[in-house]
């Protein structure tokens, strides 16, 4: 009893928030619902969903959003474990190095956007194509023609920390004995980072991926602040889509059911980080 | 001997190298701060100038940046501080009063940050339209706070259940009732604990942008949206954004170097230790 109101607040504070726009999104995905026009309302049936479904812009938004999870999820990831086993050796000014690359993870995701925007991917002042010109190459306009490529950069670069912080944890646990034993067994070092490093990681590197996806399903504030998802929709992934109909056109039938469909996809990978995390949580 | 050497000079050059390469952009962000407007946009990039403040000295003149410094402090630390009231109730009972159904509460809060946040916008938007909460910090705070709660919950729990059950006990032996239990006792015993949850619950809330950018116009707007108001053509004083950015980072930055160890215990809810 006493743990059930203890509880209570919490609770019942979290229920509301999952339940009530969860229940919102789906009765308004079912019904003709424009902000711009009172006039136009009533049951919608599944119009909203066969006009998303058939509509290119979804199909060109899911596209982008895969592009985006997966190719940052590889960068970061493999990158990630192999600054870990780099970052995990001893060498001088460990530790300041360490935070120097871990840092941007920690800074707000409008300001990580607009100094690659600005101050690195200018394709006049910034610093990306001063190098190319430097090395006898052409500049290039990132944001207009490389829109998507852009954004993943971006993003990876903010998230290589985020793996490297946990798998670097992670990598910290493993048995020195057993390192050394394999070494005395006659192991080479990619011997080693493959038959023992890796495994040791699989749990880590599992955890990664799952969290990472839950966040780069719906990046935001990066597409927002440097292409707006242009040109065209070259850069729009599923989040700046649903925020297209809903802020900028005011159709909240068919953001409702954009968002449905965002839930669907979430909670396909929820599922699983759910269950790895309940695997190892001891009650 | 000497390719063990030869070997650790490899590993440190290579592994500052890469560090320097990452954090470039941020210390070019913090350079570019102290230059002027001519010498930010200079080509060749301008690695030696004559450092002023003209940058952080028309930032700050702005009245409205102060402003929006002041949003982002009060919403950062009300939703964080409201998210501890709860959470260390919920958090206590779950760690010293475990019961057949608190392994499940524990994985269902949990799942209740899977939810996209583009997926509940327009209710969201809507509600707060009608409650008049739009462009509110209270409005702002409570979405952080109930973003955060889960994560809170459970980092708070797995500091609590390192304490030894003993301690509490011998407490109640003395007849000190639940609240002084938690006050005198787990708070005193887990303040580390709890102070690297708030740490973390700060830093989730100060970058949050996609609810900021998106419920918020003036009023409230914290720094996140004040710097994406550079996206526009004032995006042009590089010198004004990078000073502006870096004022806002700088406390971020910091203290998630101080807390990045127990970071990691928030972030992967426990399951990487």
């Amino acid at each position: 009893m006493r743990s059930f109101l203890l509880q209570a607040p919490a609770v019942s504070l979290l229920l509301l928030w999952m339940l009530v726009p969860l229940c919102m999104t789906l009765w308004f995905s079912f019904q003709r619902y424009n902000l711009l026009n009172p006039m136009i309302s009533g049951f919608a049936g599944v119009d909203n969903y066969t006009y998303l479904l058939t509509d290119p812009a979804l199909w060109t938004a899911m596209g982008n959003t895969l592009l985006l999870v997966g190719w940052v999820l590889a960068i970061t990831v493999v990158g990630g474990t192999l600054l870990a086993v780099l970052f995990q050796q001893e060498f001088f000014g460990r530790g300041i190095a360490r935070l120097l690359v871990i840092a941007p993870f920690f800074i707000m995701p409008t300001v990580s956007a607009l100094i690659w925007k600005n101050m690195m991917m200018h394709p006049v002042n910034g610093v990306l194509a001063w190098l190319f010109n430097l090395f006898g190459f052409q500049a290039v306009d990132w944001f207009s023609s490389l829109p998507l490529t852009s954004i993943i950069i971006i993003v990876s670069w903010e998230w290589l920390p985020f793996a490297l912080l946990i798998l670097l944890t992670a990598i910290q646990s493993l048995d020195d004995d057993q390192v050394e034993a394999a070494r005395m067994d006659g192991a080479g070092p990619i011997a080693i980072f493959w038959f023992i490093t890796l495994p040791h990681l699989k749990r880590a590197i599992s955890v990664v991926i799952m969290i990472e996806m839950i966040f780069l399903l719906t990046i935001f504030a990066e597409i927002f602040v440097t292409t707006s998802g242009g040109p065209g929709l070259a850069s729009t992934n599923l989040a700046y889509l649903i925020y297209i109909r809903a802020l900028l056109d005011f159709d909240v039938g068919g953001a409702s059911a954009g968002g449905v469909i965002a839930i669907v996809l979430a909670n396909i990978v929820a599922i699983f980080l759910i269950r790895t995390v309940a695997r190892h949580l001891e009650t | 001997m000497h390719s063990s050497i030869t070997k650790k000079l490899a590993i440190t050059l290579l592994a500052w190298a890469i560090a320097l390469v990452v954090f470039f952009p941020i210390f070019w962000m913090i350079l570019t701060g102290f230059k002027t407007e001519g010498e930010a946009v200079a080509t060749p990039p301008s690695l030696f100038f004559e450092p002023t403040l003209s940058g952080y000295h028309e930032v700050m003149a702005r009245a409205d940046y102060v402003k929006f410094a002041i949003n982002s402090v009060v919403v950062s630390l009300g939703s964080t501080l409201l998210a501890l009231l709860i959470a260390v109730p919920a958090a206590y009972s779950m760690a010293f009063l475990p019961t057949p159904r608190t392994r499940g509460t524990l994985l269902w809060m949990l799942s209740t940050k899977m939810l996209p946040p583009v997926g509940v916008l327009m209710p969201i938007y809507l509600l707060f339209r009608d409650l008049g909460l739009l462009d509110s910090l209270s409005g702002l705070i409570v979405i952080y706070m109930l973003m955060n709660l889960p994560i809170v919950v459970w980092m708070l729990y797995t500091f609590f259940k390192d304490v030894p059950k003993d301690i509490l006990e011998a407490g109640r032996m003395d007849g000190a009732g639940t609240l002084q239990e938690v006050l005198y006792l787990l708070v005193p015993l887990t303040l580390p604990g709890i102070a690297s949850t708030g740490l973390l619950s700060v830093i989730l809330s100060w970058n949050e942008a996609f609810w900021s950018l998106n419920l918020t116009t003036s009023s409230a707007a914290p720094l996140t949206a004040f710097i994406a108001s550079f996206s526009s053509p004032e995006g042009l004083f590089w010198a004004k954004l990078s000073a502006a950015s870096t004022m806002a980072i700088a406390p971020i930055l910091i203290l998630g170097w101080m807390t990045q160890k127990q970071m990691v215990r928030g972030l992967t809810f426990g399951a990487v230790k």
